[in-house]
């Protein structure tokens, strides 16, 4: 029987000018109807993007997964590096990042640092306008009576953050910044010693908490959200992270 | 009736003398390194340490004895076991907390017979029931080559194991039942690497360890040899490692499973969960010439009969159904509407051991926990997939799992949204 041959005379013929394609362009061989796996790196990680966003935006409206978009990238290998080692606990974090290489870490860290997308806000737990001010002092002069350091003065002037290991904290939502502070003082979040994060989260009331977080959610957003420039603050306290480069060295 | 006071006294020393034996009993007198037959000359050897350190690449010790950002090899790690958490030692040559004071002797009578420095049974988390078969040089060129380790002074955690299981001497009796002692004996009918790899498999390689179901005292019976089973505590499925169907490695070539160990990845799937970090710390950095008589040995392994295939207790029709939605939204962009995966990147899941493996929890958590395929040298920069415990609901869990075991040539039963909530409930360590 050759009536498939004579049906289909071009068969033969188009696999294989298929798999020339698929040799030239170094593309997986795939079933026709699929489109070929881009070879980049926003499609090998899917584990990431899926819940913090393709460009690392997260999930603004419930501040559950934070936005990685424009974070400085030493501080994002950090926290790989942290949750590989678990300083910081969360256990499907520490379980995808478990094996990744300091330097697939770094390419990953870089990629989102390098996002550019627009902050979107997020809604505000009610708070009385005392505890707005309360708050207010907190970030931008901090209570030297109690020791607390301004939140400013590590994360920049405009709390855009610093190059290359300190976060900014504008644009965070009040749910995420609270939750952090918390698990500092529980133990779940931490980073190599000395944390000083650890020590200003410890020297915080509950109120200031709420206070801290709340002010620094409603504030504007500056013009210019870019981190500053490495080298221009002097921490009030000695940190880990900012006499590390994020490669775990 | 002064008979019976005497047999009642009797009764009474005896249990005393074994109540003595059961809490004192094992003493042994170490041998200190200075008085060991082996010299400090044997041992730092280059080539002998270099051999020490490929050997315990080989039998990951560092996989168990080194904590999470800990040091390597310093312990401090409580490995979680049915009868509570067992401390793991630190294996450095630390003078105060680690091997410091080892002598070979020590470290031997540890590695090959499950005894302590001083006599006392090791708890069998340390899988002397395998190690036993490593041979006295390759014991001599690890301790060597662990010995060479900078030392690193950190304390073991404290074990917490329940009662009787923390009297150690209750080891007797689970060592008449599952431990045989003795090194790995060649087969003369077989070729030399099919023995290399057989020695490899069942001594250093310890994957009877996982790969075999366990009882409830935590043993596994002597004639039970790679048939697959639940892991303990961790809740992942070790697959049966003949070329069994459902599974098993049935249609695995000897590359295929050469490939698996070296790179992560086979043209049958990708190693995950626990078989991702043996591949990353051990396997990826076997020789090829080992690597292939591991496999010519698993290949060799006759095939068991698959489960019967248990009826599902409920309609698995909606199920599957269902399951085909999700399915086409979620997952056939990367595995393919055919199951099949694109070659060297997402794995097919049409005929994969870890879909059709008869628990379903492989499929079940990896949908749940997404990840990367193992970072090996061949693969640095691997693909990923999304976990979904956050965007599908355990019905949603279900169906799909059940979907995918249950169609292209796949055929195995449903899974149930009430084990989808269990395993998402998992701790992951």
């Amino acid at each position: 029987m050759n009536t498939n041959a004579s049906l289909c005379p071009a068969k033969p013929f188009g696999a294989v000018v298929l798999l020339v394609a698929a040799m030239l362009f170094g593309a997986p061989l795939r079933a026709a109807d699929a489109p070929p796996i881009p070879d980049t790196l926003q499609q090998r990680i899917a584990a990431c993007t899926t819940c913090h966003g393709v460009h690392g935006e997260g999930t603004p409206g419930s501040g559950y997964f934070p936005r990685l978009a424009g974070k400085p990238a030493a501080y994002l290998a950090r926290q790989m590096q942290d949750f590989r080692n678990g300083l910081r606990k969360y256990a499907p974090m520490e379980y995808t990042v478990r094996q990744l290489s300091p330097a697939y870490m770094q390419e990953i860290a870089e990629y989102f640092a390098a996002q550019q997308v627009p902050y979107s806000r997020s809604p505000l737990p009610p708070v009385s306008a005392a505890t707005l001010q309360r708050g207010e002092q907190l970030v931008s002069k901090g209570d030297p009576a109690n020791k607390i350091p301004a939140c400013a003065s590590c994360h920049g002037s405009q709390l855009t953050g610093v190059q290359p290991s300190t976060p900014g904290l504008v644009g965070l939502p009040y749910d995420y910044i609270s939750a952090q502070l918390g698990s500092w003082r529980t133990r779940t979040r931490g980073t190599v010693a000395p944390d000083c994060m650890a020590v200003v989260a410890n020297r915080l009331s509950d109120s200031d908490i709420t206070a801290v977080a709340a002010a620094l959610a409603s504030r504007q957003l500056p013009a210019d959200t870019h981190a500053q420039m490495a080298g221009s603050v002097t921490p009030p306290l000695p940190c880990g992270v900012l006499g590390a480069t994020g490669d775990g060295t | 009736m002064k008979w019976l006071r005497r047999l009642l006294l009797l009764i009474v020393v005896l249990i005393v003398l074994l109540l003595g034996w059961f809490f004192f009993g094992g003493g042994h007198q170490p041998t200190s390194p200075a008085m060991s037959k082996v010299t400090a000359a044997t041992l730092h050897d280059p080539a002998l340490i270099a051999r020490g350190q490929y050997l315990v690449t080989v039998g990951d010790c560092a996989g168990c004895h080194t904590a999470q950002g800990g040091a390597a090899f310093a312990g401090g790690r409580a490995l979680a076991t049915p009868f509570g958490n067992i401390a793991v030692p630190n294996i450095t040559p630390d003078g105060g907390t680690g091997l410091g004071h080892w002598s070979f002797e020590d470290f031997w009578q540890a590695l090959h017979n499950g005894k302590g420095r001083h006599g006392e049974l090791l708890y069998p988390a340390f899988s002397y029931t395998s190690y036993t078969k490593v041979t006295h040089d390759d014991a001599l060129a690890m301790y060597a080559y662990l010995q060479s380790l900078p030392p690193v002074h950190r304390p073991p955690t404290a074990s917490t194991l329940e009662f009787p299981y923390s009297v150690r001497n209750s080891l007797t009796a689970w060592r008449a039942l599952y431990f045989k002692e003795g090194v790995f004996q060649p087969d003369p009918k077989q070729s030399a690497r099919w023995n290399r790899g057989a020695y490899l498999v069942q001594g250093l390689g310890h994957c009877n360890e996982c790969h075999a179901a366990r009882d409830s005292l935590g043993g596994t019976p002597q004639d039970v040899h790679l048939t697959g089973g639940q892991i303990p505590q961790q809740n992942w499925y070790a697959l049966d490692l003949s070329t069994r169907q459902n599974g098993g490695l049935q249609g695995w070539s000897e590359q295929d499973v050469v490939d698996l160990l070296k790179t992560g990845q086979s043209a049958k799937g990708t190693a995950f969960g626990p078989m991702a970090d043996v591949v990353a710390s051990s396997t990826q950095h076997m020789s090829d010439d080992d690597l292939r008589a591991v496999a010519i040995y698993l290949d060799s392994l006759p095939a068991r009969a698959p489960s019967p295939e248990e009826p599902s207790a409920f309609n698995a029709n909606a199920l599957v159904v269902q399951g085909e939605k999700v399915y086409t939204q979620r997952c056939a962009d990367c595995h393919g509407k055919d199951g099949n995966g694109v070659a060297g990147i997402y794995p097919p899941l049409n005929g994969n051991s870890s879909v059709t493996e008869p628990s379903g929890i492989n499929a079940t958590r990896a949908v749940l926990l997404g990840g990367f395929a193992p970072l090996t040298t061949t693969n640095p920069r691997p693909y990923s997939m999304p976990p979904f415990a956050q965007q599908l609901s355990d019905a949603d869990v279900a169906a799909v799992v059940s979907y995918i075991r249950h169609t292209w040539n796949n055929s195995t039963p449903a899974v149930m949204e009430r084990d989808v909530s269990k395993y998402r409930q998992t701790p992951m360590d």
